[in-house]
């Protein structure tokens, strides 16, 4: 990092000269220090790209560590909860890891390039944790986060427009792999990857071949409908697709400053992630413990709320009016059709058999009324196409 | 030459009795008076300055320029005194500023920002792994904030006292350490012996960082940032806020005299009297009670209590006989640390210095500049301080308040704030001498001008504090800024004394409201208040 970028408060991601263009509405964020589009256009446009037909988003500013060496499986194996040495060459895992107490510091994707070459993306940064952990393994341990320009293509199509543009294999890539591709001369990374539970790609290059790719990819997709996507757009797919987002569904750092703030893989719903069979990794005394005394303390569940008023930090409780949980995301699905919501029950709550309600407050043209939405515990994802998993992928 | 604070000396037309008198108009004491004066107690502050303020004072010393002559910024002033005593329509305003920087003795610097991201950015430069530690040590720092904070504004219970009201005191402490549960009970049990340097080290590796950081837990205390106990101070500079966010530090407009004038406006708005150039020459005590004040010239004021906002060794070694305290009491007062370790060059500016180190467009510029830019630089600054003599190369907190306060400086012109440490009280023993000041200011002037090219043609004029200046003139023992070192073994309820943590002393209605005792020094008014609830509580009938 030189001296007139630290100067600046706010950068630009390897795009901005083509998302600027693009971005109508002069809605921009500051995410992680670059700014990004909130929405280019309209969102309810946006979102409905990416279920049906193409969405491209600048997913450059996440934070990516690249972890190499001989040791890097042993490390990666002792720090995350699942069993990494499962994890083949050209394959992505959806990774979770703890503090010693069995508190989650954050989610994250892991790709594996070979035997000894791992990168691993999160939303918040872990560099002390990640090069304490590393002691004693032989790794060395990079962020490569400002070095590594990222686009998320998602949608029915966006297979088609990756065809279009010239990558001619991708319709056999399977879920959760990557592999080599190249656009109009670039070679790039592409994994069958993605934050919408959709059909889509995420797509590493340079971020001095950022521009070309982008107007590739652009070029390529007119026909397949392919349309630029801001961040709020994004986070309805997400929480259709389920996932959790760090810093909003839980605390995520691993440090705060209140006790009691950090929950459990077990308590967040990602019992799946943790291999209690592979051997020791960080956190595991405490997760077994957990487990094997029921020690949970709250339940993540995903909500069928009433209505068709988002419950956003709606508070929940029962029908004898005690305190059940608290909604962390939630909208109205327009491809559900339905008001949906990701919350934290506290332990010991059932939703149906105690009757758990949403307090929804809703302001009808400045009329303040307070809803009292009767809700569901259903399934995550609460949107799941077959074309997510379909190999080959589709056209559409 | 005009002071802004200066008031004409009020003679007294009749012998009056007041419920109280408070002794100094420092912030404490009128913080003290204000509150008093509100619950309907008859009370009068008496000032030896022809001005009001103690060491939070703006001063024209130089035609056109206010000088905010001892304490320089603001954040520690706690938020539910400006609210209770409506500060704010007494004419204070707290503005934040932008960031801090060092200048490294390479010709490079180093700065801190509002904003997150650039801030690690700006560490990454130096450390990619101290860049993210950072938020660690953030949440610590906070986390020891949280608990210190609730602290400020309670009296310190006494853990000897079977009194329900100190064993109530005590369980609510108790509970609020164990709230935090084991790891962080046994991180603040050790946080709070450390050093700063040991604190650091648990997080940071690199050198400019550590000493940027290290910086705060050294102002006003005699100890080196590697002395066990600094890591306290370190707290102490960071639980303050700006509208609610924590660490952050401001400026008040118009000086840190504006802090005392809006204090003053809530007194007397309340019905209070404050008289200016009376000095205070005695503490009258008959029959182990306080009856009140004697000023220099016999002049003899009566009040039914008496507050004193001058320091615990300057109130019972100077202003009470001897015989009327009991002996373990006097003895403890006069081994109360308090020694000297800070100075001040307050220095008006003909345009505004350049410092070539700094890029231009840096908004760190405003906030407070640095030159020390290690650990090892800091602790050998107090090297120089343990053999008797002030810092050759000190650790300087240099603020330019007129970039952003414009009623600081005539425009164009520019205010400079110097803090310096460290300063001895004596100089080799012996006290200091007008040539000793002299040769302070110039090693000060010399070290910053190794970093400004243009500072020392740019200079009008240099007010120089050594701690000579900051006892003779603001009445600080020892010229400690702190009116007593912030040391665990003088802190809650050992400070000032054990058993005399609650505001009172051996003699009755005797009580004291300055930074002597708990939570300590800085410009935060919470001894004044804690005192004053203590007083009221006694008054009450």
């Amino acid at each position: 990092m030189n001296d007139a970028l630290s100067l600046r408060q706010v950068l630009e991601t390897p795009f901005h000269a083509r998302t600027s263009a693009l971005c109508r509405t002069n809605h921009w964020g500051n995410w992680a220090g670059y700014t990004t589009v909130q929405v280019y256009e309209d969102v309810q446009i946006e979102y409905f790209a990416a279920r049906n037909a193409a969405s491209l988003f600048d997913l450059s500013p996440m934070t990516k560590y690249d972890i190499e060496g001989p040791g890097a499986e042993a490390f990666l194996n002792r720090l995350l909860t699942r069993d990494v040495r499962k994890l083949r060459a050209g394959r992505v895992a959806y990774v979770a890891w703890c503090d010693d107490d069995g508190m989650l510091m954050d989610d994250g994707t892991l790709f594996r390039f070979d035997a000894d070459r791992f990168r691993l993306c999160s939303q918040e940064r872990h560099l002390p944790w990640l090069l304490d952990s590393a002691i004693g393994f032989d790794v060395d341990i990079a962020d490569v986060t400002e070095s590594v320009a990222g686009l998320s293509l998602q949608g029915p199509t966006s297979c088609e427009v990756l065809r279009q543009a010239g990558c001619r294999d991708i319709g056999a890539l399977r879920p959760f792999a990557l592999d080599r591709f190249e656009i109009d001369g670039v070679t790039l990374v592409i994994s069958r990857t993605g934050f919408t539970g959709d059909l889509g790609y995420e797509l590493w290059l340079p971020p001095g071949d950022a521009l070309a790719t982008w107007d590739a990819l652009m070029d390529a997709g007119p026909l397949h409908g392919i349309t630029p996507m801001g961040s709020l757009a994004l986070d309805m797919t997400r929480i259709e697709a389920g996932f959790l987002q760090a810093n909003v569904d839980f605390l995520a750092g691993g440090r705060p400053t209140r006790t009691g703030r950090l929950r459990s893989p077990l308590e967040l719903g990602l019992a799946w992630l943790v291999d209690f069979d592979k051997g020791h990794f960080n956190g595991r005394r405490a997760l077994l413990a957990e487990r094997d005394n029921r020690a949970s303390r709250y339940r993540l569940v995903g909500l069928d709320v009433d209505g068709n008023k988002p419950a956003t930090d709606a508070f929940l409780y029962d029908r004898r009016g005690r305190e059940a949980g608290v909604v962390t995301s939630a909208m109205w699905s327009p491809t559900c059709k339905k008001s949906i919501a990701i919350a934290s029950l506290n332990a010991g709550v059932d939703v149906d058999l105690d009757g758990v309600w949403a307090d929804i407050y809703v302001s009808r043209e400045l009329r303040w009324r307070r809803i009292k939405a009767p809700c569901r515990e259903v399934p995550r994802p609460f949107f799941n196409p077959a074309r997510r998993r379909a190999t080959p992928a589709g056209h559409r | 030459m005009n002071d802004e604070n200066e008031r004409k000396p009020a003679l007294s037309p009749r012998p009056e009795r007041y419920d109280v008198i408070v002794v100094g108009a420092g912030h404490n004491g009128l913080t003290t008076a204000a509150y008093l004066a509100r619950a309907g107690l008859k009370t009068l502050v008496v000032e030896r300055n022809p001005y009001i303020g103690g060491a939070a004072v703006s001063r024209e010393l130089y035609p056109g320029f206010t000088y905010s002559n001892c304490s320089y910024v603001c954040s520690l002033m706690r938020p539910q005194i400006m609210r209770e005593l409506d500060l704010p329509a007494h004419g204070l305003q707290v503005i934040p500023f932008k960031g801090s920087v060092t200048m490294t003795a390479e010709g490079g610097y180093f700065c801190s920002y509002l904003d997150h991201e650039q801030n690690r950015r700006e560490m990454a430069r130096y450390s990619p792994r101290d860049a993210e530690a950072y938020d660690d040590y953030s949440a610590e720092v906070l986390r020891q904030c949280r608990f210190i904070k609730d602290t400020l504004l309670m009296t310190p219970p006494d853990p000897v006292s079977l009194r329900p009201r100190d064993i109530k005191g005590l369980m609510w402490l108790g509970r609020r350490f164990a709230s935090m549960g084991e790891d962080w009970m046994a991180d603040t049990i050790r946080f709070w012996a450390m050093s700063c340097g040991d604190f650091l080290d648990q997080y940071f590796e690199n050198d400019v960082i550590k000493g940027h950081l290290a910086g705060s837990s050294i102002i006003g205390t005699a100890l080196g940032p590697c002395s066990p106990g600094s890591a306290y101070v370190l707290l102490h500079h960071y639980m303050g806020e700006v509208d609610g966010n924590i660490g952050a530090w401001g400026y008040a407009r118009g000086g840190m005299g504006s802090v005392s004038k809006a204090l003053a406006g809530a007194f007397e708005a309340a019905g209070g009297t404050i008289r200016t150039a009376a000095p205070v020459q005695r503490i009258l005590v008959e029959g182990g009670r306080a009856r009140g004040v004697v000023l220099e010239g016999g002049e003899e004021i009566f009040a039914r209590r008496v507050v004193s906002n001058m320091d615990v060794k300057r109130t019972f070694l100077e202003c009470v006989d001897a015989g009327d305290l009991p002996e373990t009491f006097r003895e403890r007062v006069e081994n109360f640390k308090i020694r000297g370790s800070s100075g001040k060059l307050n220095i008006a500016l003909d345009g505004l210095p350049s410092f070539p180190s700094i890029p231009a467009d840096c908004p760190a510029r405003s906030g407070d500049m640095h030159v020390s830019d290690s650990i090892e630089y800091l602790e050998r600054a107090y090297d120089d301080w343990k053999s008797g003599t002030w810092s050759r190369r000190p650790y300087v907190d240099m603020m330019i308040p007129s970039i952003t306060d414009p009623t600081m400086a005539p425009p164009g012109k520019h205010f400079m704030s110097v803090f310096v440490q460290y300063v001895p009280p004596k100089v080799h023993g012996r006290d200091w001498t007008d040539a000793d000041r002299d040769a302070f200011r110039d090693t000060v002037i010399d070290r910053i001008a190794e970093f400004s090219p243009d500072f020392k043609q740019l200079i009008l004029d240099v007010e120089v504090r050594t701690p000579r200046e900051l006892e003779a003139e603001v009445g600080l023992t020892s010229g400690n800024i702190f009116q007593g070192e912030l040391t665990m073994d003088q802190l809650l309820f050992n400070r000032p004394v054990p058993g005399y943590a609650q505001y009172r002393t051996p003699v009755k209605n005797l009580y004291l409201c300055g930074s002597s005792t708990h939570p300590g020094g800085g410009v935060m008014g919470a001894p004044g208040a804690n005192a004053a609830r203590e007083i009221i509580r006694d008054a009450r009938p």
